[in-house]
């Protein structure tokens, strides 16, 4: 369970987050959406601690994240898998010494036991027998597949993703938001995704956080947001014709 | 300005070496890195101090006009111009263009792609796994690289002396040997140790805090170079100050 009470970000005169409250619970996906410059980045990264809050906190199973140093952080973030928007693979390793390199860092299993579990995360992803690649000879959406098989090699309780969907084509994109789901519900780990992807919000969405102006400005299910009346949450959901035509179905 | 920055550059450092999380890990690390730096610098620093070496020898001949010098002490200033300022100096100075850039390119563009950020979220210490290495690589092989440069600098110079006739060979060697202190070659140590942190310390710093994109990671890898090479000369200044 992650808890964000009251969380307030600056950049410069820019106050990008604006007293955020929400929680997010084991074993759902949790959706942050949001048009561009509404917050939904500076949040997630507010929350596994790459930027610090002026105010606020953010607690994991009851810990004061934001106040811990380092030190204290370290058995925290064993437990967060993250994927990142452009993947942020190790340009110098390859897709096998990717996942292996968390599992170095951190555990004492033999080499064998480290190269079965990168062939297992591999295969996770459908990736299998890919270990020997370089990120650089992968396409974007099997960089994904790597940039997840990664966050899942220290069987994470916290699973963070920040736009897995962006720049892919819809068939790989629903591809990516399916594994996630079977993921969340294998490892019944705590996941948060930023997206601005509508077919994940109507999708995989169990919990939905619409941020407006650096603000909480609705929250609810994927079901519930089709019938919101909520002008901002409407025109961004519903910006696009394909998606007025959806509602007025419902 | 300066007090932000260089409070900036202290806090990184003292990140750096806070205790590594697995010791192998850092030594690959260390391994690889005295590979890029000192072996990846060797022919550059073979070449610049050969020629160097027999330049300096024969300006040297050029300014010794007086028939009242014996033309041994040609080989004696090249010796102590090269162990004390030329080698540890020019080697730092070309270290800090090839070496700082790729350092600071090399931590700068893992910085925009998000890589540091996804070291940090793993837990690991992004400062100490990326620049520790490179700081103790750099301490240990621009050391032994000014050695070779004082070296090559010297035989260049019996080269230079003896193609041009400035000097002959016999002489020449009368010169580096004769009155030879040890200490200056200690001065040239203590010089390319400090040079050694200094380019690789201030490159690192350089990209690990650039925000932007490419043309961000190229601005700061040439502010690094400008930043290392001015420091060098400021550290070669006190360290001469201090020592000789």
């Amino acid at each position: 369970m992650i808890e964000v009470q009251n969380i307030h970000k600056s950049f410069g005169d820019n106050h990008v987050l604006r007293g955020i409250d929400a929680n997010f619970e084991p074993g759902k996906i949790s959706l942050i959406i949001g048009g561009s410059g509404s917050g939904k980045s500076t949040l997630l990264k507010c929350m596994v601690g790459l930027h610090a809050p002026e105010q606020g906190k953010v607690l994991y199973n009851g810990e004061d994240f934001t106040r811990m140093d380092f030190e204290t952080r370290i058995p925290i973030r064993k437990e967060i898998g993250m994927l990142f928007q452009n993947s942020a693979l190790f340009d110098s390793m390859t897709v096998e010494q990717n996942i292996i390199f968390p599992l170095e860092m951190f555990s004492d299993m033999s080499r064998n036991e480290k190269i079965d579990r990168a062939n297992y995360c591999l295969e996770r992803v459908n990736l299998a027998g890919r270990n020997k690649l370089y990120p650089a000879e992968l396409s974007g959406g099997m960089k994904k597949r790597v940039g997840i098989a990664r966050a899942i090699s220290m069987s994470p309780k916290y699973l963070f993703v920040d736009e897995p969907n962006s720049g892919l084509d819809p068939e790989t994109a629903i591809l990516i938001d399916e594994l996630i789901s079977e993921l969340t519900d294998e490892y019944q780990c705590t996941t948060v995704v930023v997206t601005h992807d509508m077919n994940s919000v109507m999708g995989i969405g169990d919990y939905i956080l619409f941020l407006y102006k650096g603000q909480k400005w609705w929250e609810g299910s994927n079901k519930e947001i089709a019938h919101t009346d909520v002008e901002e949450l409407n025109n961004f959901v519903f910006a696009s014709p394909f998606m007025k035509a959806a509602k007025e179905r419902f | 300005m300066f007090f932000t920055y260089f409070g900036q550059y202290l806090l990184l450092l003292k990140a750096v070496f806070r205790r590594p999380e697995k010791w192998n890990i850092y030594w690959k690390e260390i391994i690889h890195e005295m590979n890029e730096i000192g072996v990846g610098s060797l022919g550059l620093i073979a070449i610049i101090s050969t020629f160097v070496g027999a330049v300096m020898t024969m300006q040297i001949a050029f300014q010794l006009v007086s028939d009242l010098i014996p033309t041994s002490v040609i080989g004696q200033i090249n010796r102590d111009s090269s162990i004390l300022e030329l080698s540890p100096t020019i080697t730092a100075l070309v270290l800090a263009g090839k070496v700082g850039s790729s350092i600071s390119s090399q931590i700068g563009s893992m910085r925009v792609t998000e890589q540091i950020d996804a070291l940090e979220i793993m837990g690991i210490n992004a400062p100490g796994y990326l620049i520790l290495p490179k700081i103790l690589a750099g301490i240990t092989m621009i050391p032994v690289l000014v050695i070779m440069s004082i070296f090559l600098a010297l035989v260049g110079g019996l080269a230079g002396g003896s193609l041009s006739g400035a000097v002959t060979p016999a002489d020449y060697i009368n010169g580096i040997t004769d009155g030879f202190i040890g200490y200056t070659v200690a001065v040239a140590l203590v010089k390319a140790f400090v040079f050694g942190f200094i380019i690789t310390s201030v490159s690192a710093f350089k990209g690990f805090y650039v925000r932007g994109g490419a043309l961000e990671v190229g601005q700061a890898s040439t502010r690094g170079v400008v930043i290392s090479c001015i420091s060098i000369l400021v550290a070669d200044y006190i360290v001469t100050a201090l020592m000789l």
